[in-house]
């Protein structure tokens, strides 16, 4: 557990003092940063994200950071992408159109139907499916409105239920995408950070 | 499916856990980061912290009481009470809180909770309301921690709150509150009906049954105090009741 320093990309709109608090949990130091170059070559980066897509978006463009997260995410670099990290990750969404999200996930996050309560807030069950070696069964803690539908091509996912099925994370290598909250899911969210740190620095000590 | 979350809730007072009736006569029940965790242990799936100080001075110690169980909790914490701006929130959220709720400022200030949301996001936006049954029917708002009624219809409220992009209501019976007599079901099926939103019950659990009827009368969570606090009932045998009701609970 020696050295396992992790960025945390600053966005104004994140719940960052929780995700930090449940990276140190985890067993991570976690570092916030807004510094492009470092973020780039990191061996292990968390995006956070709460709120709307266009804000989220405009910020990464004014901190320049948008490229050095591209740039990591195609080269598979250790990257855990939270709620709306996740749906940053798209091509883009019907919360805000027009803006272009990061673009790793050819897919559009769309709304959850009306016949549901929106947000979903809460527990959901989530089941991977095949392929997935970070993502195991359980519930996990949701605070979205948008939604990814289809599993993006190239990626492992699993998925819950809210009025649709809809896909709750996605995995490739070391990059995790989840639409819930591992740093306020319990011992589940635990357990994934924890997994996915192990898989980003190796059994011992930091790694690229 | 999305299970039906169960959440106990801490009134604190200059940094001490409190518990009164009908929002006065308070008295100790602990100290927050240590319930907080017990709670946690226990299987909770969220965790309400309701800043019922009078004064600012006592009020200074909630962003400090807020970090403290923001370090230990593992689970989503929503913060309210005293909330004035769209600033008190991001201060809040900077210090741990995952959702903010307000109430009486919301009530005050037109457009504060849509600007909260702009900012934020409907996902942190809480619209706490406590609402009294009014001699004419229906039910009417109450603020500053129930020592004042408003003339606004408690429904309406809700409804137009969600429309300005409150993304939950933290619906609390200023009549039932403390007094273990169940939720106000009425209340609360009116609220439902009338908002797309997820609604928290409070005010008036005694007993699981309680819970189980809230649940059944369509409210998306239960929130309750002084069955939890004082060891009646642990998080785990409510749920554990729920489950055996045919109700979709974490476990």
């Amino acid at each position: 557990m020696a050295n396992r320093k992790v960025l945390v990309v600053r966005t104004q709109t994140a719940n960052t003092a929780s995700v930090l608090a449940g990276l140190r949990r985890a067993g991570a130091q976690p570092v916030v940063t807004r510094d492009p170059q470092e973020l780039l070559l990191a061996p292990a980066v968390v995006l956070p994200g709460v709120g709307a897509m266009h804000p989220a978006m405009r910020q990464l463009q004014e901190d320049g950071m948008t490229g050095a997260l591209t740039d990591r995410l195609r080269a598979g670099r250790a990257t855990l992408a939270i709620c709306l990290g996740l749906q940053l990750m798209a091509a883009g969404s019907e919360e805000s159109p027009g803006t272009a999200g990061l673009g790793i996930l050819p897919v559009t996050a769309r709304r959850f139907d009306s016949a549901v309560r929106i947000p979903q807030l809460g527990w959901n069950r989530i089941e991977p499916g095949a392929g997935c070696r970070l993502l195991r069964s359980g519930h996990a803690y949701f605070a979205n409105s948008y939604c990814i539908e289809q599993p993006p091509r190239g990626w492992f996912a699993a998925y819950a239920d809210h009025g649709k099925r809809f896909v709750a994370a996605v995995e490739q290598g070391n990059v995790l995408g989840c639409q819930f909250h591992p740093e306020l899911s319990g011992a589940f969210g635990l357990d994934l950070m924890s997994r996915w740190l192990g898989a980003a620095f190796g059994k011992g000590g930091a790694s690229c | 499916m999305l299970a039906k979350r169960i959440i106990p809730c801490l009134d604190v007072n200059a940094g001490r856990v409190v518990k009164g009736i009908r929002f006065a006569g308070l008295r100790d029940a602990g100290d927050p980061a240590e319930r907080a965790l017990v709670y946690d242990r226990q299987g909770a799936d969220e965790l309400v912290m309701l800043d019922v100080s009078a004064t600012p001075e006592q009020r200074s110690t909630r962003l400090e009481t807020v970090r403290r169980i923001r370090e230990r909790l593992s689970i989503p914490l929503v913060v309210g009470g005293g909330v004035r701006s769209a600033a008190d929130v991001g201060v809040l959220l900077e210090a741990g809180a995952d959702k903010v709720a307000v109430n009486t400022a919301a009530v005050q200030s037109p457009g504060l909770v849509g600007e909260i949301a702009a900012r934020f996001g409907s996902q942190c936006t809480v619209l706490a309301l406590d609402a009294a049954r009014s001699p004419a029917g229906g039910w009417q708002v109450v603020i500053r921690s129930g020592s004042r009624r408003t003339t606004i219809d408690a429904v309406d409220w809700a409804h137009r709150a969600v429309e300005s992009g409150a993304g939950e209501i933290l619906l609390t019976s200023f009549d039932r509150d403390g007094t273990r007599a169940g939720y106000d079901l009425e209340l609360l099926g009116a609220v439902c009906k009338r908002v797309a939103v997820p609604v928290i019950a409070s005010g008036g659990a005694a007993e699981p049954a309680h819970l189980l009827e809230a649940l059944q009368a369509g409210a998306d969570a239960v929130l309750a105090a002084s069955i939890f606090h004082y060891g009646e009932y642990s998080v785990s045998d409510v749920k554990r009741y729920l489950a055996s009701r045919k109700i979709e609970v974490r476990i």
